[in-house]
C-alpha cells in the first residue's frame, strides 16, 4: 500500500518523470526487480518516509528525494519495480522509461541476495542501456540467513561495475554505496553481454547508421539491438523522446531490413528472435551466479513453505484470513476506545478555554461561533473520532505487510476474480483501498491488462477508506453492539461481515461488468510471492502511527476546517425563517426518506463529496443547530441526538450502506480521471457506486416496510 | 507433460513454451526458458493457481497458463 500521507489522497496523483533538481546535483535512478528492498533503501538513502512494504509492486510511480554526501548532491528516484526493461504494464513503462530516456547520472541496480540470478537478468539490461551504473547486492542479512554467500569481488569481475553489499534496514552498510556514488559511478567499458553471432552481426551492420543519426545521444549498441527485435512499446518511446520516427531515416530502414532478412535465414525472426536475446541473457546470469553464489544450505526456504502450508493452504487458506481481517479490527477498536475519549475530553477542554479567551478579549459573538463553534468545533470531531481507529489500524495493517502476507491474499483470491473475468492483484489495489481510495486507483498500475486494470479501478471505491472507515465503525456501535463488556468482539465481527459485503459486491460488480460493457476473457496472470521477512515491529508501528497522524491531521485542517465554516455560515444564515442548511435538507428529505434516510444525512453526503471524514460531523451538526455538543465520544449520548432526530436501526444500517457504496471521493475521481484519461469513465465511477448504494436502501427499505 | 500437472513437492525441466504474446515474455524475463528447474510448491485454496519455485522465487501461476509449459519430470540422476 503506498499509504504514506505523500501518496495517497492528493499525492496520490503521480507527476510523471518530471525531475525537479538543481542544476549542481546528478540524479541517481534506484531500479531493480520488484520487492528487493529499492524503497527502503530510498528512505534510508534520504531519510524520507516512502511507504514499504513487502510485496511487489508498491511502488507505482516515480518518487523522489534528495541526499548529499561529502562531495555530492543527489536528487534521488525510485522507480517502480520490473523484472526487464521489456515493459509489460503501465508501471513497467514508467521504470523503462526513466531508465533509458530520463537521463540519469546513474542508476543503483538493487538486487535480492537470496535471489541474485532473476536479478541479475536485469542488471545486464541495464548495463547493455549503456548509463553508468552501480549494482547493489541487497538484503544480505536475509541471505545470511539463509546460508547464502555472494562473492562480491567475482561478480564484479563478472559484470565490470562497482558492486556494493547492503542492508537498506542497516544505515552503516550503505556508506560504500555512498563512497562508490562519489567516486563517479563507470560505464562498463566493454559489452557485458555477448549475443549470437548472427545477431551481433546484424547490430554491427546497424550501428554505423544508428550513430551517425543519434550520435551520442542513446546507446547505439542498445538501440540496434531493440530496433532488429521489434519492441514495440520502445518504438513509440523513442518517437517521443526524439522527436522523429528512426525508421524513416532510408539508411536506417534498408539496414534493418536487410539485417531482419539475414536474421530470418538462420530462423531467428520475431518471437525467436527475441527469445534468443532473452535466454542469452538468462543463461548469462545462470553462469555468473554459478561462479559466485554459494548455497550453504539447501533446504533455506522450508520454513516460509511450512507457513504458505497454513496460510495459503486449501483447509486454512480462507479462515485464516478472515480471522486475521477480524483480529485486527477487534485491536482497533479496543485499542481506539481510550485515546479517542482522551482526545476529545482534552479538545472539548481547549474549545472553552478559546471560548473564554474570545470573550474576555471582548471579540464580537457572531466571530466567536464561525471559528470556535463552526471551525474548531468540527476540526476537534474530526480529529478525536478519526485519528485513533487509523492510527492503529495502520499500522497492524503494515505489520501483515511487512511480514509479506499481502502477496498471499492476492494468491488466495486469484481463483475468485478470475471467475469473474478479473485478475488477482485487484486484491492488491483493494487492501490499498482501505488505506485512500486514491492510492489504490493509483495502484490498479500493477495490474497488466488495461480491461483488468479498469475493472480494479471502477470497484476499489467499494472498498471503504480511511475517512469511511471510523463512520461504520461508530454507527455499528451505538447501534448494534453497545457499550457493554465484550462487545468490541462482536463489533469486530459485525465490521467483518461489512467488508465481506463489499467484497462480494466488489466481485458481482466486477463479474457484472465482464459480462456486459467491459467484456473479455481473464488474461494470464503472473505473481511473486516474496519471502516472508522478519517485520521490524517497532520501527513500522512508530513509523505507520506517526504517518497517518499527520495524514490525518493533514485532511482535517484542508478539508474539515473549510467545511466547518460552510456548514456554520449554511446553519446560520437564513432564507425566510428556516436556515439555508434546513432549506436543504427539506428539498433532498422526500427523496433520502426512500432510501430510509432523512434530508440530512443525505446533504451531509454530498458536502462530504471532498472528504468523507466530515460526513458524522455534519449530520450531528445540522441536527445540533441550536443545541451544543459536550461529550461527542459517548456513544450513549450519540445514539441518543440521533434517535432524537428520528433515526431507527434501519436508518443507521442505511446510512453505513450508503456510506459503503456511494459517489467516490473528489481526489479518488481526479485521480480516477488522470489513470483512465476518460471522463466516460470518471462519470461511470462516480455514478455506478451511487446507483448501488440507492438500490441497496431502496430495496432495503421496501423489504423492511413490506414484512412489518 | 504439463507444468500445471506437477503436484505439489514435485520437480521438473522445462521442455518447450508454448505460450504467446505478453505472457511468454513474462515467463522469459522470470527466467522460465528451455531447460530451466522448476518445482510445484503448492496451490492456492481455491485450487488454482499454484506456486512454482523458479531460479530462487516462488511464482504463482494459473493453470490456464502453466498448461502451455511443457516439461518432462525430474530425475534425481540430474543432480
Amino acid at each position: 500500500m503506498g499509504l504514506t500521507k505523500n501518496a495517497s489522497g492528493r499525492g496520490a496523483i503521480d507527476n510523471g518523470h518530471i525531475i525537479d533538481r538543481e542544476s549542481h546535483e546528478l540524479v541517481i535512478a534506484l531500479a531493480g526487480n520488484p520487492n528487493v528492498g529499492k524503497s527502503t533503501l530510498f528512505n534510508a538513502l534520504t531519510g524520507m518516509k516512502q511507504h514499504t512494504g513487502n510485496w511487489p509492486g508498491k511502488t507505482v510511480t516515480n518518487a523522489q528525494g534528495r541526499c548529499t554526501t561529502e562531495k555530492q548532491h543527489y536528487v534521488l528516484v525510485d522507480i517502480p519495480g520490473t523484472y526487464s526493461l521489456m515493459a509489460h504494464s503501465a508501471e513497467e513503462e514508467v521504470a523503462r522509461n526513466f531508465v533509458c530516456f530520463g537521463h540519469p547520472d546513474a542508476v543503483v541496480v538493487v538486487c535480492d541476495a537470496t535471489c541474485l540470478e532473476r536479478n541479475l537478468n536485469l542488471v545486464l539490461q541495464i548495463i547493455e542501456v549503456g548509463v553508468p551504473v552501480i549494482v547493489c547486492v541487497n538484503l544480505i542479512d536475509e541471505a545470511e540467513r539463509k546460508h547464502i554467500t555472494v562473492n562480491i569481488e567475482k561478480l564484479e569481475a563478472c559484470l565490470g561495475v562497482p558492486i556494493v553489499p547492503t542492508i537498506a534496514r542497516k544505515k552503516r552498510t550503505l556508506e560504500a554505496l555512498f563512497k562508490r556514488l562519489d567516486s563517479t559511478a563507470v560505464k562498463a567499458t566493454a559489452p557485458v553481454t555477448i549475443y549470437s553471432a548472427p545477431i551481433e552481426q546484424a547490430i554491427a551492420a546497424l550501428t554505423p547508421p544508428l550513430a551517425q543519426k543519434v550520435g551520442e545521444q542513446l546507446n547505439t549498441r542498445w538501440l540496434a539491438l531493440h530496433l532488429l527485435a521489434r519492441d514495440d512499446s520502445l518504438s513509440a518511446t523513442l518517437r517521443t523522446v526524439l522527436g522523429y520516427d528512426l525508421t524513416e531515416d532510408p539508411t536506417i530502414a534498408k539496414t534493418i531490413a536487410e539485417q531482419r532478412k539475414e536474421l530470418a535465414c538462420k530462423g531467428l525472426q520475431g518471437e525467436a528472435l527475441r527469445d534468443n536475446i532473452v535466454n542469452t541473457l538468462v543463461v548469462q546470469a545462470q553462469e555468473i551466479c554459478k561462479e559466485v553464489v554459494l548455497y550453504g544450505k539447501p533446504n533455506y526456504a522450508d520454513t516460509d513453505r511450512r507457513a504458505d502450508r497454513i496460510l495459503t493452504g486449501r483447509r486454512f487458506g480462507y479462515p485464516v484470513m478472515l480471522l486475521l481481517l477480524m483480529l485486527v479490527f477487534w485491536l482497533t477498536i479496543t485499542g481506539a476506545n481510550i485515546p479517542s475519549q482522551l482526545l476529545a475530553d482534552g479538545l472539548f477542554w481547549l474549545q472553552d478555554r478559546l471560548s473564554e479567551l474570545f470573550y474576555y478579549l471582548g471579540a464580537p459573538l457572531w466571530l466567536h461561533d464561525v471559528l470556535v463553534l463552526g471551525i474548531y468545533r468540527t476540526l476537534a470531531w474530526v480529529v478525536s473520532v478519526m485519528l485513533p481507529p487509523m492510527a492503529i489500524f495502520f499500522p497492524l495493517f503494515t505489520l501483515l505487510e511487512d511480514v509479506g502476507y499481502l502477496p498471499r491474499i492476492a494468491y488466495n483470491l486469484d481463483r475468485p476474480f478470475a471467475r469473474c473475468n478479473a485478475c488477482g492483484k485487484q486484491a492488491l489495489t483493494m487492501c490499498m483501498g482501505f488505506g485512500c481510495n486514491a492510492a489504490g486507483v493509483v495502484g490498479c498500475r500493477i495490474i497488466d491488462s488495461p480491461r483488468e486494470r479498469l475493472l480494479a479501478i471502477l470497484t476499489n471505491n467499494f472498498v471503504p477508506c480511511n475517512g469511511r472507515f471510523p463512520t461504520l465503525l461508530m454507527l455499528l456501535t451505538i447501534f448494534f453492539v453497545g457499550t457493554a463488556e465484550g462487545s468490541s468482539v462482536a463489533a469486530a465481527a459485525l465490521l467483518t461481515i461489512l467488508i465481506l459485503l463489499s467484497v462480494l459486491v466488489t466481485f458481482f460488480i466486477t463479474w457484472l461488468l465482464s459480462k456486459t460493457l467491459l467484456r473479455g476473457e481473464a488474461s494470464s496472470f503472473t505473481l511473486e510471492l516474496p519471502p516472508y521477512r522478519r517485520p521490524q515491529i517497532g520501527q513500522v508501528i512508530v513509523h505507520s502511527m506517526l504517518d497517518r497522524t499527520l495524514f490525518v491531521l493533514g485532511r482535517a485542517a484542508a478539508v474539515a476546517a473549510p467545511a466547518g465554516l460552510l456548514l456554520w455560515c449554511m446553519a446560520n444564515i437564513t432564507v425566510g425563517d428556516t436556515s439555508l442548511l434546513m432549506t436543504c435538507a427539506q428539498f433532498l428529505d422526500p427523496f433520502a426518506r426512500l432510501m430510509s434516510l432523512d434530508g440530512v444525512i443525505l446533504m451531509a453526503f454530498i458536502l462530504g463529496f471532498p472528504a468523507n471524514e466530515i460526513v458524522i460531523p455534519i449530520i450531528l451538526m445540522a441536527y445540533l443547530a441550536t443545541g451544543s455538543l459536550t461529550d461527542v465520544t459517548d456513544p450513549m449520548q450519540l445514539r441518543e441526538i440521533f434517535v432524537a432526530n428520528g433515526w431507527t436501526p434501519l436508518t443507521a444500517i442505511c446510512t453505513v450502506l450508503f456510506s459503503l457504496f456511494h459517489w467516490p471521493c473528489s481526489t479518488t475521481l481526479l485521480t480516477i480521471h488522470k489513470e483512465t484519461g476518460s471522463v466516460k469513465w470518471t462519470a461511470f465511477a462516480a455514478v455506478l457506486p451511487t446507483v448501488i448504494g440507492m438500490l441497496l436502501c431502496m430495496l432495503l427499505t421496501a423489504v423492511v416496510h413490506w414484512l412489518s | 507433460m504439463r507444468l500445471c500437472d506437477l503436484k505439489s513437492g514435485q520437480r521438473g525441466r522445462v521442455t518447450a513454451l508454448h505460450t504467446v504474446g505478453s505472457m511468454r515474455r513474462r515467463l522469459l524475463d522470470i527466467g522460465l526458458i528451455v531447460g530451466t528447474l522448476v518445482e510445484c510448491v503448492g496451490r492456492s485454496p481455491g485450487g488454482d493457481p499454484a506456486a512454482y519455485l523458479i531460479r530462487g522465487a516462488v511464482i504463482a501461476i494459473r493453470d490456464c497458463d502453466s498448461a502451455n509449459i511443457l516439461i518432462e519430470r525430474w530425475d534425481p540422476s540430474w543432480a
